[in-house]
This record gives structure tokens, sequence and C-alpha cells, in this order.
């Protein structure tokens, strides 16, 4: 496998603040990557120096093959995010939404019909193409926001908190698109609160205070503190 | 020590609460554990006065929410889910604030804030906007606390919480009830139904259950299995179409499998099963018998 997003003791300071200190890790082609960390530990942070939206104080990072500091523009167009707080218009329509974000990462018209069509047929929202999003409950909008993050068939999608809130049935139907879109070669790089789905994850990485403190599969990380489940794993190492 | 009875409540065409009933006694913690969307604000703002509901009413501690709403606000103390402090304020003034509000003072029921605000006393002269979220959410707690309400709302206070943010919030809710607080907490992480002594079940305005944690468990009538493989996603599409299961989702390091209710035996079905996933070419196949969560019976009412 190869990788696709590589740091080597990536760093970020505000101030006399250090937000994320020396981090060092890398992605493979097609994991599904758990970002975890209390509140302030520097998830946000790296996550958007991993975006391009943050320069590094000191370190580098590689993203999808660009350096993140030098060719910011270059990892933007190859990766596709969405997150909680932002992610479509919710007074345009669902179709408006998909045209708008096909049309911001430069896809040709008839690609965007294309693509609107296969979406909407694959999240069966035929009938709610019309209508806005803000009308729509949120587990349908979470869905839509992660299949229009991987409309341009970016290598990577960041999604940061995307179930929050989501109800139950709708966060499973929503991994269900992760492990599709992660089988078919996209790398997905997430963070979450909810411990269960840090199990969906292939490899998980937790941050404390600005730096990585643990980083492996959730079965080695339960085994090495002695317990079943990745909750007490990480209240072990946040507390 | 609330009582609810038959509440609607529409917006527009929206209907975001239809025909709610409950009651919680004194001194419960009592649990409404829906996603969003479910109306649980919209029942919150209507219990402390701050919306009429369209039908129904609804009382507090004896007072009723739209004829007696004055006193009533002075009983309550209420934690909206938007951190709604002032950012600008310093922890000390924002508390001050409160205090005088409601013409009490930080010192006159100090004892029921103090394991709360000893952990965010160091910080007293910082801005309310510059905490972290889980000192803003101890900040919000002490002001919701500082008139020494009889029933205190809680309004999500765990969402876009941490795990150990949200399990130390819970171990300070327990110090309140030891003290003989009544507490209504909304929330749409289902595992902490488990920590409220009675729950209810909400989904599109309406309740699906009302129960103890136990009782909601214990309704849940499928054998249900836990089962791995080296591949999850192929692992649920799979088991998905064997005969016998009624479903298969995602359930942490495991997928629960829910059986049909056909009479055969929980270790036949396991048999069974890991038969089936050695058919189909899975290896490192584990598979067990399961205990249903509270997740898992809202997963059932939902489809239901």
């Amino acid at each position: 496998m190869a990788t696709v997003i590589q740091t080597d003791r990536l760093t970020r300071t505000f101030g006399a603040f250090t937000a994320v200190d020396a981090i060092t890790f890398d992605v493979q082609t097609g994991e599904i990557f758990g970002f975890l960390g209390a509140n302030g530990a520097g998830k946000t942070t790296a996550l958007k120096m991993l975006t391009g939206l943050l320069s590094p104080s000191a370190g580098s990072a590689t993203v999808a093959g660009f350096d993140v500091w030098k060719h910011p523009d270059q990892v933007k167009k190859r990766i596709g995010y969405m997150s909680q707080k932002f992610s479509l218009y919710e007074d345009l329509t669902v179709r408006e939404n998909i045209r708008l974000y096909g049309g911001i990462y430069g896809l040709k018209m008839a690609d965007i019909k294309s693509k609107t069509q296969v979406l909407l047929q694959k999240l069966e929202l035929e009938a709610e193409a019309g209508k806005l999003v803000g009308s729509l409950p949120l587990g349908w909008k979470q869905k839509l926001a992660f299949s229009v993050a991987l409309l341009h068939e970016p290598r990577i999608v960041f999604l940061d908190e995307p179930t929050s809130g989501v109800d139950p049935l709708t966060r499973r139907q929503f991994w269900e698109l992760i492990y599709e879109a992660a089988a078919q070669g996209v790398t997905l790089m997430i963070t979450t609160h909810y411990m269960d789905e840090a199990e969906y994850c292939d490899r998980v990485s937790i941050m404390v205070d600005g730096r990585i403190e643990a980083l492996d599969t959730p079965r080695a990380l339960k085994q090495q503190y002695g317990t079943d489940n990745m909750d007490e794993v990480f209240r072990r190492l946040a507390r | 020590m609330i009582t609810v009875h038959n509440i609607s409540k529409s917006y527009g065409t929206l209907q975001a609460l239809h025909d709610i009933s409950f009651e919680v006694k004194e001194g419960e913690i009592f649990g409404i554990i829906g996603p969003d969307g479910a109306g649980k604000t919209s029942l919150f703002r209507i219990l402390t006065t701050l919306l009429t509901p369209d039908q129904g009413h609804a009382s507090v501690a004896g007072l009723d929410v739209v004829k007696d709403y004055k006193k009533l606000r002075q009983i309550v103390g209420y934690m909206p889910g938007r951190f709604s402090l002032y950012q600008d304020l310093t922890v000390e003034e924002n508390l001050d604030f409160f205090a005088s509000v409601f013409g009490t003072s930080i010192r006159e029921h100090y004892d029921l804030i103090a394991p709360i605000y000893r952990q965010i006393e160091p910080f007293n002269k910082r801005r309310a906007g510059a905490l972290s979220g889980g000192m803003k959410q101890k900040l919000a707690l002490c002001c919701a606390l500082i008139h020494k309400p009889e029933v205190l709302f809680l309004d999500e206070p765990g969402t876009g919480v941490d795990p150990v943010s949200r399990k130390e919030f819970w171990e300070m809710l327990a110090d309140l009830k030891r003290q003989g607080l009544t507490m209504l907490v909304s929330t749409p992480y289902m595992d902490e139904a488990e920590l409220c002594d009675r729950v209810a079940l909400i989904q599109k305005g309406k309740i699906m259950s009302i129960d103890t944690p136990q009782g909601i468990m214990s309704a849940f009538k499928n054998p249900l299995l836990a089962a791995r493989s080296d591949n999850m996603y192929q692992l649920i599409k799979d088991l998905r179409t064997m005969d016998g299961v009624a479903d298969c989702y995602a359930f942490g390091e495991f997928a629960h499998v829910k059986m049909n209710k056909d009479g055969t035996g929980i270790q036949a079905s396991e048999e069974a099963v890991r038969h089936f996933l050695q058919e189909k070419q899975h290896h490192n196949i584990e598979v067990k018998p399961a205990a249903a969560t509270v997740e898992d019976c809202f997963i059932e009412l939902m489809k239901n």
C-alpha cells in the first residue's frame, strides 16, 4: 500500500502556546484512520494544516504527494472535507448544492449531471432533489454532504465529527458509506467522540496536549491497555 | 415533580412535538434520549416557560408552565444546549451576574456549586469565551445552579464534548442527585441512557418508549449475537443475506446480528452464523451471544 499522508515532526504554535507538538505519522491508501483526542488536544489545528488551511510552524507534511506548506492549492484539489458544523448550503436545494460543489471543483457540466443522477439514486434522494437542504433530517444531510465531498473523486476525505447528534440507525448507514469509499481506495481521516466508531477504524491515533500519545489498530491498543473497549483506552490516555 | 400531559407543538407545517406525556419523580435523573431534530429542545423550552405549547399542559413542582411562568422561573435551573453565557465577562462576573438576577449571591448557596466551582476557580479572571469546552460546561452548570433550583434542566450537555469530559460531567450530576436535585437531561448519546434512573426514547417528536434503562433493554426479545471477522464491511453485507437473520449492523468492534424469533436456540444460531461466515471465506471469525443495549432497542423502535 502506498502512503498518502505523511507528517514529519509537524508543529504549530500560537504565540507561546504549542497546539501541535512535532507529530509524526503516516496514513496508507484506502485506510480508515481515526484521529482522536480530547477537546483542545490539537486535532483541529492538525487537520487545518493537513488540509492546507494553516501553515505549519515547523516540520512538514505531505498529503496526496504534495507538501502542505509549499503547495496547499494542489493539496486542496485532491482532498474532500466535511464537518458537522459546515457542509452544505441550507437554502439551496439538494440538486443546487451538488451543482455548486461540482462547479467549485471544476467538474464539467455533463459530468455534474451524470454524477448527480448516480448520487441521488444511491442515497434514495430522487424525490428530494428539488427540496431545500435545510428541510432535510440531519442524517440525510450528513450522508449527502459526504457524497458531495466525494464528487471530485478526491484521494483523501477528511471528516470532522460527521455523525455528531445523528440517530443510531443513520449513523450506521453513514459508516457503511465510509466503508464503501475505503473499499474503492479512498483514504478517510475521521474525528469522532463516539468511541464505538473508533472501533470501525483500521488504525487510530490519540492526541494529548498536542502530541500523538498512541497510534495503532483498535485491537492492539486495547490489548496494550488491558481493556476490552476503546472508551477505557481513551480515558487512560486523556485524563 | 414534572408532569407533562399530551403536549404538542408545531412550527408551521413541522410538528416538533406530538402528544408527549410523561412524569418525573422527585430526586430522579430522567433522560430524554434521541437524535438532533427529535424535539428535545422544544420540549425543554416549553418546560422552562420559554415557549408555549399548542396543546396539552405541563407543570413543574406543581406550577403550570403557562399560568405560573414567573414563579416557575425562580425555581428551575436551565442549561441550554448552546453555550449561552456572556463570552466577554469573566468566570466570576458571569456567576455574579446570574446570582444577582436571581436575587442571591455566590456565597449564599456555595455548598451546592462548590465541588464544581473549585475546578474552575483558578480561572476566575479569565473571560468565559477563552475557556475550553469542558470548563465552559462547568461554568454553565454553576450558573444554572446558583439560585439552588428545585429542578435542573440540562439540554444536551454532552454534545461536542469528548468522552472524558462527558464522564466527568455525569459524575457531577450523580453528586447533585445525592443532594436531592431532580434533573431532566437530554442527550443524543445512547450510552448515557444507562446513567439515568428512567428514560424516554424520542424520535420525530414522538416518545417511542418510557422505562428504566433495564426495562428498555429487556424489551428486546430477539436473540442477539456479536460477530466479527477481518472484513467487517463484507461481514455485515453477507450476514444481511443469511436466512434467520433479521438485521445486522456495526456495533463497535463487533457487528450485532439480530436473529429471527423462530425458536432456534442461541447456541444453534451461533453455530449457524459461524458456519455461514466460514462458507463466505471470512477469516478470524468470532461469534458470541450479546446483550442488547439501549442503542439496539432504539434502532428496533425506529424501524417499527
